[in-house]
């Protein structure tokens, strides 16, 4: 059998799991229920506050989530890049550890933990288990790049001048920066699209644009869902687009994407 | 005080990783614009105290001086020092322009100033016309070239050179000896350069720091190093030599290879024991005549480009490394002669093992953290501190480690002519020292054990 015959299954697993839903997705999107062609979904979501609000919304959510995922997970990352973790990787094993939980049971405990200490659930909580089940996919990219950087250069900084800061600033910074794409990606795109984190830390009461998907889809609005999934997708889709470009650019792999 | 004359002092510095010592009390001064050559093999700890000047690593104990303020704790980036790297290091995400620019722009040197000074600097090097260029895009060659000039433009008291053409081929090797010469003639700064390519100290330095072990073997002018070699260490890592044991009969008249030779060394007493050093290339070999001081059999004739390397088993059996420019095929006969003026020796460092050691009972003794059985003698008991001394000869190396009381690394193996004499670095921290007819080789595991008949005692 020829080596190029192997791939015929993957390729019909593609085609069933991915391409077809992916054509059912656009095809319901520009149909209406009658399968008469139309843009009437898109003009639905333009025209409704609400929709535009969610999307909005969600977008803001996963921005500040993104930024606090940063903020928290570059010194995280840094920290474990160091000579002294580099021979033990409990610390980093430990911070991917939650990873291995699902992510349904995770938020349920935060949940339980909120109650526990009697916190209010609310755009807080969201925030809270957003941050909390996304960081591992900050700190990981980063402490990879981090981590393979070769040490030769801080040295070379060092030597030419450059102070601790300097030294950070000027080229562990910027060395790091296909990392903390990667990890841009890797917290923006799931915490745009989650639903069940929000329905279950704000008691439904906050709605994020997958709850707003999943409810349309639930209630058998098909086509209208599926304009609104197309929408976020295309919004994934140009967020991954100029990441790919910056990391050709930088031609410096390391990060997971 | 003459201390303004060094740029460069290093007083007493000693420097451990945990256990390991790599730097043994250090005495380095080097001269302002001197070129200096840190020479010796690997993990004797050249890098180790350029990278102490440097500032990466902090002295466990000592002071280290540049420009006469000391600056043992200094951070590196407050250090008046710049290092090229040996994997050049250049900062990818930056090119030739920013790489080099890099130092200057850190102390905020006007834009115009800056311009000014990298494409000096890059004429310099011989890379003008590169300042746009990605450094990946560079040859190794080219991207060291990058590296100098991002140090050199810093004008640094010291240039600190950590294996810079290590990863170069050959012939970029040798023209960029050339070239580094030539700077550090138009700079006229102090170069402080780390290698262990022998070829490379002779050709390049003013001084040359040879290094073993962690310690300084021997500072002196290439032709100092290589004519008179301290220790037969120094003699056998700097150029090819025959080294061999010898006594010193009296002045100018030394014993070695069966013979006796006149020589121009005087001052080591009569029969003392000696090491003798003679380059191949300073034994004349002729067809056999009433002139030759030593008769033998070429063994073994290679040509190396410019002259033929031939090796000669002497009657006496001693196999000697002659090179010369006529060929003398194996199994011919030979005569050797060698000039009293060639023949170097050498004060031995040792002509036997010496140890601590403590009696354990009658007929066992402890040394080098173990127990050897050795032969009852008057008037010692049990808890006696005593000095234990074998011969070289009598300490036997076994394959199996097992088979030893104790065990060891092999790691210098010098070549004596007729026997091979080897360091062993015993699992006890401590050295012992073998004369054996078999090859090791350098890192084998061996057993060491020892008769007991070999084993001297002497109360102390």
């Amino acid at each position: 059998m020829r080596r190029r015959n192997w791939s015929i299954p993957y390729a019909l697993f593609l085609l069933v799991f991915v391409v077809i839903p992916l054509l059912l997705i656009v095809w319901y999107a520009f149909t209406d229920e009658e399968g008469a062609l139309t843009l009437s979904n898109f003009r639905k979501f333009m025209m409704h506050p609400e929709a535009m609000n969610t999307f909005i919304y969600s977008i803001g959510i996963a921005i500040i989530t993104t930024l606090v995922c940063l903020v928290l997970g570059y010194p995280a990352a840094y920290i474990l890049s160091q000579k002294q973790f580099k021979t033990s990787k409990t610390m980093v094993v430990l911070f991917i550890l939650p990873m291995w939980v699902n992510i349904l049971i995770r938020t349920l405990a935060t949940v339980a933990l909120f109650d526990f200490l009697k916190l209010p659930l609310g755009e807080g909580a969201l925030i809270f288990g957003m941050v909390y089940n996304f960081l591992p996919f900050m700190i990981y990219p980063i402490y990879n790049t981090l981590q393979k950087m070769d040490q030769n250069l801080i040295e070379a900084a060092q030597d030419l001048g450059a102070n601790p800061v300097k030294v950070f600033g000027k080229v562990i910074l910027p060395l790091s920066m296909p990392g903390i794409v990667s990890g841009i990606v890797m917290v923006f795109m799931p915490t745009v699209s989650t639903f069940a984190i929000a329905e279950l830390l704000t008691m439904n009461n906050i709605k994020l644009f997958g709850t707003t998907v999943q409810e349309n889809i639930y209630n058998g609005m098909w086509n209208y869902g599926a304009a609104l999934s197309l929408i976020m997708l295309l919004l994934i889709g140009i967020m991954s687009l100029f990441t790919n470009e910056e990391d050709s650019a930088q031609n410096e792999s390391g990060g997971v994407i | 005080m003459q201390q303004s004359n060094y740029i460069i002092e290093v007083q007493h510095v000693s420097k451990r990783f945990g256990e390991k010592v790599a730097l043994d009390d250090i005495h380095l001064n080097v001269k302002k614009g001197e070129f200096v050559t840190i020479l010796g093999p690997s993990g004797c700890g050249k890098t180790t105290l350029l990278r102490l000047i440097a500032g990466f690593q902090t002295a466990s104990e000592g002071t280290i001086k540049i420009a006469g303020e000391e600056i043992t704790q200094t951070p590196p980036h407050m250090r008046p020092v710049n290092t090229v790297f040996q994997k050049y290091a250049l900062f990818p995400h930056l090119n030739v322009y920013d790489n080099i620019a890099f130092g200057l722009k850190l102390k905020k040197t006007p834009q115009q100033v800056i311009e000014k000074k990298v494409k000096a600097a890059l004429k310099m090097v011989g890379m003008t016309d590169y300042e746009d260029r990605d450094v990946d895009s560079l040859s190794g060659g080219q991207q060291q070239r990058v590296a100098i000039a991002r140090a050199i433009v810093n004008e640094p008291e010291v240039l600190l050179l950590d294996e810079p053409l290590a990863a170069l081929d050959l012939k970029m090797r040798k023209d960029m000896q050339m070239e580094l010469k030539e700077m550090h003639q138009k700079l006229g700064i102090t170069f402080v350069y780390v290698t262990h390519d022998q070829e490379e100290a002779l050709t390049l330095s003013d001084t040359i720091v040879v290094m073993s072990e962690g310690k300084i073997q021997q500072i002196g002018t290439p032709m100092d190093i290589y004519n008179e070699p301290i220790n037969s260490f120094v003699a056998d890592f700097i150029g090819e030599s025959n080294i061999l044991n010898g006594t010193m009969v009296k002045d100018k008249l030394v014993h070695f290879a069966g013979h006796e030779f006149e020589c121009v060394d005087k001052g080591f007493g009569e029969d003392m024991p000696v090491d003798v050093v003679i380059r191949p290339e300073d034994i004349y070999i002729f067809d056999p005549s009433d002139a030759a001081q030593l008769t033998g059999v070429v063994t073994s004739c290679i040509f190396k480009g410019v002259h033929f390397e031939m090796l000669v088993q002497t009657q006496e059996g001693y196999e000697l490394m002659v090179q010369d420019y006529h060929s003398f095929e194996a199994g011919r006969e030979v005569g050797l002669l060698v000039k009293p003026f060639d023949i170097h020796v050498m004060k031995k460092e040792r002509t036997c093992n010496t140890f601590e050691g403590k009696m354990l009972d009658n007929t066992h003794v402890e040394f080098l953290g173990c127990s050897f059985e050795c032969i009852a003698q008057e008037g010692l008991e049990a808890g006696d501190k005593v000095q234990v001394e074998v011969d070289f000869q009598h300490v036997n190396l076994q394959d199996n480690e097992e088979d030893g009381v104790l065990s060891g690394d092999v790691k210098f193996i010098l070549y004596k002519g007729n026997h091979y004499h080897l360091t062993v670095f015993t699992d006890w921290d401590e050295d012992i020292y073998v004369d054996t007819n078999d090859v090791w080789d350098d890192g084998d595991r061996v057993g060491i054990s020892i008769a007991p008949e070999h084993i001297r005692l002497n109360k102390l």
